[in-house]
């Protein structure tokens, strides 16, 4: 992707969010924000819709239930009934714990790993925005470049505080 | 970061910090030379570590014959070990996953070492029921495979296999979660570092950039994960507390035993993360970080944990009066009154009565009072775990059968490996990787700001 971008670095995470409204107001279009630690209100000042990852959890978890009750009422039931102190075969209070322990460990597994694969966490994947201080102290906005040119841009930028502007390339 | 500070609000990280020093404070410690007190710590733990593995070896070699067990006494102390290691992991998960869903903003300057702290007890846990297996190379047997007998399958009625899943699943979602929240300060840490040691973290940072998109589905993940670690905490201890409450065994059969076995844990583990903070602040110059204020929310955790707990003693006691049945009434009796009232005295002592200094703020506020109390309560949870064990079956139905338990050396060895395993691993720990959560203590720098909370109240 050739997209121009153009990065401000903030000091503080308000000045960030005020940038980030602002330039929404605008009509300008951010790419995205980067941050040492998540700021509140982000969301909203980015647009961003509500993280679907709940519905993938769930759905983990349901497997792992299913796959959890559906096997040890298939060993119960089916493959290898055992006769334990003349109880039924399809006696369910001691099939929960383990259930319960599986559905668990679906879920969990199951939505960081969505996490790591839907936003490219992965062994060997480069970071974006490298060298700017995202990961200490420095609160980054990035927007694309509009047809007129970085000029307007860049003193958008300044005008709400950015201490330093950068251009760069538009992966990711 | 010159701010007002609330008058409402103490701030919950000291020295009025910026983000970057945050950053500086918390890598130094992994960049660095370690001190020499580290040193000293790692040799010491590494003896007790090598003599642990030494006395597994000449156990699994010779067979569990060499422990003290007997044919009346058949879980003692190693059983007892796998109980006091599983229950002071709990606390690990309590800081990082219902002290967050709770809101309890402090928890930030304690949770990734408190979590460091469950991956490695339950480590040590897990070794014991290993080599109480006799035969830990066929460990496979208690997972269900498919296999050519039949194929035969596990009991899945059985609370010794719950255990399995129970302790299996703790680990993998601890450690998952301890990951989770590592990733951010790993990128922190690529960020300033060089050569091998920047490969080596990029590699494990994952190519994290701190953008907001990602942020926005992390934080996500982490309430998820709260949300799933909290019930999975409580079911954990629930399951080891049926490996005895599903029994017949006077003293063990009781519906008591979940609760009482959940606060335990939590008892026990706010105890050991105490006395490794109490410590560790002072070694490596956290005092700024982790502050009086954090210990004294610690230890008004112990003194509700100890009361529940005393309360639980009490109900216990009760409970077998009550029941009009000898053999219930014996059981308690005879730990009150029998061979082993020693321990039972001491267990008293340590957990029920001595922690109820904690009433008082300036013993709250006295850290060499606190880490005393830590230690103490951390004796005190283990004599729980072995009176309720041993001193249950130590005198049979049948007195003919009645016997008396004593440790051999390969016993006390092993106790004392995996106390070398776990300060190893907790060592180690420390000086390789941050040992608190950056990111997170940056999100509550302005805790004591006026503003804060304002629009999007937390």
């Amino acid at each position: 992707m050739a997209t121009e971008l153009l990065v401000g670095a903030f000091a503080t995470p308000e000045a960030l969010l005020a940038a980030a409204r602002a330039a929404r107001a605008e009509g300008l279009k951010v790419r995205d924000a980067y941050t040492p630690f998540p700021v509140h209100g982000m969301d909203e000042a980015l647009g961003l819709p509500p993280s679907w990852l709940s519905k993938a959890c769930l759905a983990f978890a349901l497997t792992g239930l299913s796959i959890a009750l559906g096997f040890q009422y298939w060993v119960s039931l089916f493959d290898w009934p055992m006769n334990i102190g003349g109880k039924a075969f399809s006696a369910s209070p001691a099939l929960l714990p383990i259930a319960f322990e599986l559905t668990v460990l679906f879920a969990g597994l199951g939505t960081v790993g969505t996490l790591l694969v839907s936003r490219g966490l992965l062994p060997g994947a480069k970071p974006s925005r490298g060298g700017l201080g995202a990961t200490d102290a420095a609160f980054l906005l990035a927007l694309e470049v509009p047809a007129g040119g970085p000029a307007a841009l860049k003193a958008f930028l300044t005008e709400h505080g950015a201490s330093r502007v950068v251009e760069a390339g538009g992966a990711r | 970061m010159s701010a007002t500070a609330s008058a409402l609000r103490e701030p919950l990280i000291d020295g009025d910090k910026g983000y970057a020093r945050v950053t500086e404070d918390v890598c130094r410690i992994a960049e660095g030379t370690p001190a020499p007190s580290w040193y000293a710590g790692l040799a010491l733990s590494s003896a007790a570590l090598l003599t642990g593995v030494v006395l597994v070896v000449h156990q699994i070699w010779t067979g569990i014959g060499v422990w003290g067990l007997n044919k009346t006494v058949g879980w003692s102390w190693d059983i007892t070990n796998f109980v006091f290691w599983v229950g002071i992991g709990h606390a690990g998960t309590l800081i990082s996953a219902i002290l967050f869903l709770f809101r309890q903003r402090w928890r930030t300057s304690i949770n990734r070492s408190a979590e460091a702290m469950t991956i490695f007890a339950v480590m040590c846990a897990g070794i014991f029921p290993l080599i109480h297996m006799g035969r830990p190379w066929l460990a496979y047997w208690v997972m269900p495979y498919p296999n050519p007998m039949g194929p035969l399958w596990v009991n899945f009625r059985s609370p010794l296999l719950w255990d399995v899943f129970a302790i299996s699943t703790y680990f993998t979602i601890s450690a998952v979660f301890w990951f989770v929240g590592l990733i951010p300060d790993l990128a922190t840490m690529r960020d300033r570092a060089s050569g091998l040691r920047k490969t080596v973290l990029s590699a494990a940072s994952l190519g994290w950039d701190g953008s907001h998109r990602t942020w926005q589905h992390y934080e996500m993940v982490y309430l998820l994960l709260a949300g799933l670690a909290t019930p999975l905490v409580v079911s954990v201890h629930t399951i080891v507390s049926f490996d005895f409450a599903t029994s017949v065994i006077p003293g063990w059969h009781t519906t008591i035993f979940p609760p009482y076995f959940v606060c335990g844990a939590i008892f026990s583990g706010f105890a050991m993360v105490l006395t490794l903070m109490l410590v560790a602040r002072k070694v490596v110059r956290l005092e700024e970080y982790i502050t009086p204020r954090h210990i004294d929310a610690m230890c008004k955790v112990i003194l509700l944990t100890s009361m529940i707990v005393g309360l639980a003693y009490a109900t216990e006691l009760f409970t077998s009066w009550y029941s009009a049945n000898q053999y219930e009434q014996f059981a308690f009796l005879n730990r009150i009154r029998g061979p082993y009232r020693g321990y039972y005295a001491t267990m008293v002592f340590c957990n029920a009565v001595v922690p109820q200094v904690f009433w008082s703020q300036r013993a709250r506020r006295s850290i060499p009072l606190v880490f005393c109390v830590s230690l103490l309560v951390n004796v005190g949870m283990w004599m729980e775990r072995f009176v309720i064990i041993t001193t249950s079956i130590h005198r049979d139905y049948l007195p003919s059968s009645w016997a008396m338990y004593h440790p051999t050396y390969v016993e006390v060895g092993t106790f004392l490996g995996s106390f070398g395993l776990f300060f190893t691993a907790f060592l180690i720990f420390c000086r390789f990787l941050p040992m608190i959560a950056i990111s997170e203590v940056k999100g509550v720098l302005d805790y004591a700001k006026p503003h804060h909370g304002g629009k999007h109240g937390h």
